[in-house]
């Protein structure tokens, strides 16, 4: 808390990137796109749970938990899981 | 009617929360946030919902949130609601809470909210067990379903809440699931729109509740509705219309097996209980279509 705020009454959390960490370390596998197979549907994107791919789908791999999702609804097969190195 | 809408860019809910990998229920309030845009609180009892917004003072919600005991959701969401009208603003209030503090802990302040004619949205994520204390078995939990508590597999049916909420005769009722975004997305921005109570049940399949590997919960989700299992329809004003994917299941449904086996919760379930649970199915789709054709 800066020293110029009020005392606040209440227990209140502001919205911040990273709430949760980079939920990224909590990978195991991690999604490849085939951009040769990907036809663009964006239906990757459209499932994530936690929105990790963008329009331009790129993953976020900062956040990205590695659920596969993903990889699991791709219509082309374009994405794999393929495991993190230790 | 069913075109498909223009969802949003923006993301309500910043990277990233602490829900398990493949969760649904993050995927279901994604879109919620996605249909209710920023002019919107969330009321929030215990639930994974609860947990997974952050670690004070920190939060990845972008959207007002007020967490609340319980068996007050419904009764701070009226009291929130109430405040916003007489200060002249539209303010969308949604209660958003589990199956847990739905069916079973916040039944009577939800029943209570509807009766008096709130304007707001309730909202049930349903993922059959109290998830966040490590799944035990709740009034959402299907016949035969293993949890916690129940580890032999639950031996009572699951509470028909929708029949619950449909006797208060609310102006709009719908159930949706978190496997199609594009349908909660429309049916959120539905019940927003009505002046008075409403309520939408999501059915929100769990990875590490239900038992099955991260990537299937959209997979899993799609199962439910096409076996029958979960049924996709809305209820304006009494008149009931059932989505197509479930006039899909009522014609021709897929073999019951499918969407049991790759579900640990599901494991060894006697083919008494599947047949008894096939029955119920068939009972509650003929039901539903009948009430359709009739409305
Ligand atoms: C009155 C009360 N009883 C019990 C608890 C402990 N508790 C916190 S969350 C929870 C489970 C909630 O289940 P559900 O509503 O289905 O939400 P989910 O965790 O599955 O998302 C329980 C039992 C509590 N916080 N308050
Ligand atoms: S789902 Fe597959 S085909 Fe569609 S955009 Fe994603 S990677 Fe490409
Ligand atoms: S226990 Fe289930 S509902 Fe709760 S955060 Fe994990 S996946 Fe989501
Ligand atoms: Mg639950």
């Amino acid at each position: 808390m800066t020293p110029d705020t009020k005392r606040e009454r209440l227990a209140i959390s502001r919205p911040t990137e990273g709430a949760a960490g980079k939920t990224g370390t909590w990978r195991v596998f991690r999604p490849v796109v085939d951009k040769e197979k990907c036809n663009a549907c964006g239906l990757c994107s459209t499932y994530c749970p936690d929105a990790a791919i963008d329009a331009e789908l790129d993953v976020d791999l900062v956040f990205c938990k590695g659920g596969g999702i993903c990889a699991n609804e791709c219509p082309k097969k374009a994405i794999s899981m393929v495991r993190e190195e230790k | 009617m069913d075109t498909i809408p223009e969802i949003p860019k923006e993301e309500y809910i910043l990277k990233c929360t602490s829900a398990c990998a493949g969760c649904s229920d993050s995927l279901a309030l994604r879109y919620v946030l996605k249909a209710a845009g920023p002019d919107t609180v969330l009321v929030v009892p215990a639930c994974c919902t609860s947990v997974i917004q952050g670690i004070y003072p920190n939060t990845a919600f972008n959207v007002p949130v007020y967490n609340i005991a319980f068996a007050s959701a419904a009764a701070c969401a009226s009291g929130m609601s109430n405040a916003f009208r007489a200060a002249g603003k539209k303010t969308n209030v949604i209660a958003y809470a589990g199956d847990g503090g739905t069916l079973d802990i916040g039944i009577q302040a939800m029943s209570g909210a509807f009766e008096r004619g709130t304007d707001f949205l309730y909202i049930c994520y349903d993922n059959e067990a109290y998830g966040n204390t490590g799944m035990q078995r709740s009034g959402g939990t299907p016949l035969g379903a293993r949890t916690t508590t129940t580890p032999t597999g639950k031996t009572d049916n699951k509470k028909d809440i929708d029949a619950i909420i449909a006797a208060h005769d609310p102006p709009y009722q719908a159930t949706a699931c978190a496997a199609y975004p594009q349908d909660l997305f429309k049916k959120v921005t539905k019940a927003l729109t009505f002046r008075g109570p409403t309520f939408i049940h999501i059915l929100a399949p769990c990875p590490p509740g239900w038992r099955y590997s991260t990537e299937k919960s959209v997979e899993m989700g799609k199962l439910a509705v096409k076996s029958g299992m979960w049924v996709l329809y809305e209820r304006e004003y009494g008149k009931l219309t059932i989505g197509a994917q479930s006039k899909a299941a009522i014609k021709k449904p897929i073999p019951l097996e499918d969407y049991l086996a790759p579900q640990g919760r599901f494991k060894g379930i006697d083919p008494k209980t599947v047949d008894i649970l096939k029955q119920r199915i068939a009972k509650n789709l003929a039901k539903l279509a009948a009430e359709e054709a009739a409305s």
